[in-house]
């Protein structure tokens, strides 16, 4: 069996890296998750209702 | 109650009764908002006042406490920690909340971060000039301050986190994990590179020394960058852009790698402050080699957050707030070209020590960073205040253009006297003696400096009228409040 030293270990880094980046990048592009990549787009368009409310509540606190 | 058009889908979701009584905390988001314009102006007029004192020296007035060498690290710490801090916790508990749709975790803990990061500010304003400092870039403050910083820090991640935990929603919005990334990263960078001795109430030496200092130090400084000024940004940016464009972001899966491809490369690129130094060559080449693979993550970034206004860019016509925020991508992308090829040895070699650095700092710092806070802001203060629109467009568009002049005057000068600078400093002549001396070098840049204060002035000046317009608009609130629903009787 051949010895193994420090950059077999750092070779073997840069493959499990490589690894989990491609990794990444197919999950997040994959079919499956294209509904909630959708949802989680619309997030920032989803919740006028609170802020009209807060607001609202902001002003009769201001005019108490 | 008012339904819900713009997704019919998730109406159920927000209208459910959970929901039903849930109300934001704007006041500790109105709080920092204002602190964001106050600390800006603040910490560019000691930007300015040491540009100043770099055209005519007479300008540090001879006391101790009004030198450059005092006053630049205030300058540094007023407009990171002050400016850009207060707009990352204004814009962070805003966001965190909306895309949660969940209040802050704790009113209390929140108004605590409050007051407590402006007291951080307030010390360091008083000790920065008096001398107190721990010399370390971007972290002079001293252990008392550090200690509160930390605890402040952690409070932070408590409500923010606190409110993620909260969240009616069943994801965690993009610009979440990068705030989240950001208030993280900055924990154990602050914690790791204060580590010191005291050795009086006021005084205290790192733990580390020599050249494992160094590096220590440009670890958490280039993180400084990379995720108080890049990822808390970021987060800023997914949120605003998308909201101000009035369409979701370009590519919510290219965001997601970006994320991840950002946050694994930044933290390994601080070696690239300590080329040609006593570092281990090996370190510096990861260095350089994570600051060229950087420019990958960046740019996925840039174009994600610019092509959100696909089909839109009719907008930037009329909208000089979407200007602000598109303008600070093009800046984004312009620096992190910039860095990336400053981190190569050879041509670190001329830009080194050189105002090549200041004017890159620059182009990320008014360009990027400063460009979308002030398009954040304006997009925030109206809806905060409950009012339809900012006091005046026409005083944006202002803003937006001596912004814009200002940050170009500013960089291009830079690059004019560092280039100049590293090119007189390694000439040489026949006979191997250098042929300028340092002060030939100096005279040369005079010209150049007061570009850079030139630039400056017109880039305060443009904060200024923000200033007052945000006053304006919090003044008129009464006048013209957003009232386009009867309100009901408690």
């Amino acid at each position: 069996m051949i010895p193994m030293d420090i950059n077999d270990l750092r070779g073997i880094q840069t493959l499990l890296v490589m690894i989990a980046f491609f990794g990444i990048v197919w999950w997040a592009y994959s079919s499956h998750r294209k509904k909630s990549n959708d949802e989680a787009a619309n997030l920032p368009f989803d919740d006028d209702e609170i802020d009209q409310r807060t607001r609202e509540q902001d002003k009769t606190e201001k005019k108490q | 109650m008012r339904p819900n058009l713009s997704h019919p889908e998730l109406t159920g979701k927000t209208m459910s009764t959970v929901n039903s009584n849930l109300t934001y905390n704007y006041k500790v988001v109105r709080q920092f908002t204002i602190m964001t314009v106050v600390w800006g102006i603040i910490g560019m007029s000691l930007g300015v006042l040491i540009a100043a004192q770099l055209v005519w020296p007479a300008a540090n007035l001879d006391f101790a406490f009004t030198h450059f060498g005092r006053l630049r690290p205030l300058h540094t710490n007023a407009v990171i920690f002050g400016f850009g801090g207060s707009a990352l916790f204004a814009t962070s508990y805003y966001v965190v909340q909306r895309t949660c749709q969940a209040r802050l975790f704790s009113d209390g803990l929140a108004a605590a971060t409050f007051w407590g990061w402006q007291l951080v500010l307030v010390s360091a304003a008083i000790t920065l000039p008096l001398g107190y400092t721990s010399t370390k870039e971007y972290a002079e403050l001293e252990w008392p301050i550090d200690i509160l910083i930390t605890l402040v820090w952690v409070t932070y991640a408590v409500v923010f986190f606190g409110t993620i935990t909260k969240r009616k929603t069943p994801h965690i919005y993009v610009a979440n994990w990068f705030y989240g990334a950001f208030i993280l990263t900055v924990a154990v960078l602050h914690i790791g590179n204060s580590l010191a001795l005291p050795v009086s109430a006021f005084k205290s030496y790192s733990v580390y020394s020599g050249v494992t200092d160094a590096m220590i130090q440009w670890w958490y400084g280039h993180n400084a960058v990379g995720f108080f000024l890049t990822a808390g940004f970021l987060g800023m940016m997914y949120y605003f852009v998308p909201k101000q464009a009035g369409r979701p972001v370009y590519s919510y899966r290219l965001s997601i790698v970006h994320f991840w491809a950002l946050i694994a490369t930044y933290v390994w690129a601080g070696g690239h402050h300590l080329h040609y130094s006593a570092l281990p060559d090996w370190a510096q080449t990861v260095g350089m080699v994570m600051s060229l693979i950087l420019l990958a993550p960046s740019w996925g970034g840039m174009i994600n957050g610019m092509m959100t206004l696909s089909g839109a860019w009719h907008k930037l016509r009329t909208d000089p707030i979407l200007r602000f925020l598109v303008v600070s991508l093009s800046f984004y992308g312009m620096s992190t070209f910039e860095g990336p090829m400053m981190a190569i040895k050879t041509v670190n070699a001329l830009s080194h020590n050189t105002d090549w650095t200041i004017g890159h700092v620059h182009s990320g710092a008014l360009g990027w960073v400063a460009m979308i806070t002030i398009g954040a802001v304006y997009h925030l203060v109206p809806k905060l205040w409950g009012i339809q629109a900012m006091y005046s467009t026409p005083l944006i568009n202002l803003h937006f253009w001596l912004a814009t002049v200002g940050t170009v005057l500013y960089i291009v000068a830079m690059w004019v006297n560092g280039i100049m600078q590293g090119l007189m400093w390694r000439a040489i002549n026949d006979d191997g003696t250098l042929t300028y001396s340092f002060v030939e070098a100096l005279e040369a840049s005079t010209p150049g400096y007061f570009v850079r204060f030139l630039g400056g002035v017109i880039f305060l000046f443009g904060m200024l009228v923000m200033a007052y317009n945000v006053r304006m608009t919090i003044r008129q609130k009464d006048a013209v409040a957003l009232d386009n629903q009867a309100v009901q009787p408690a």
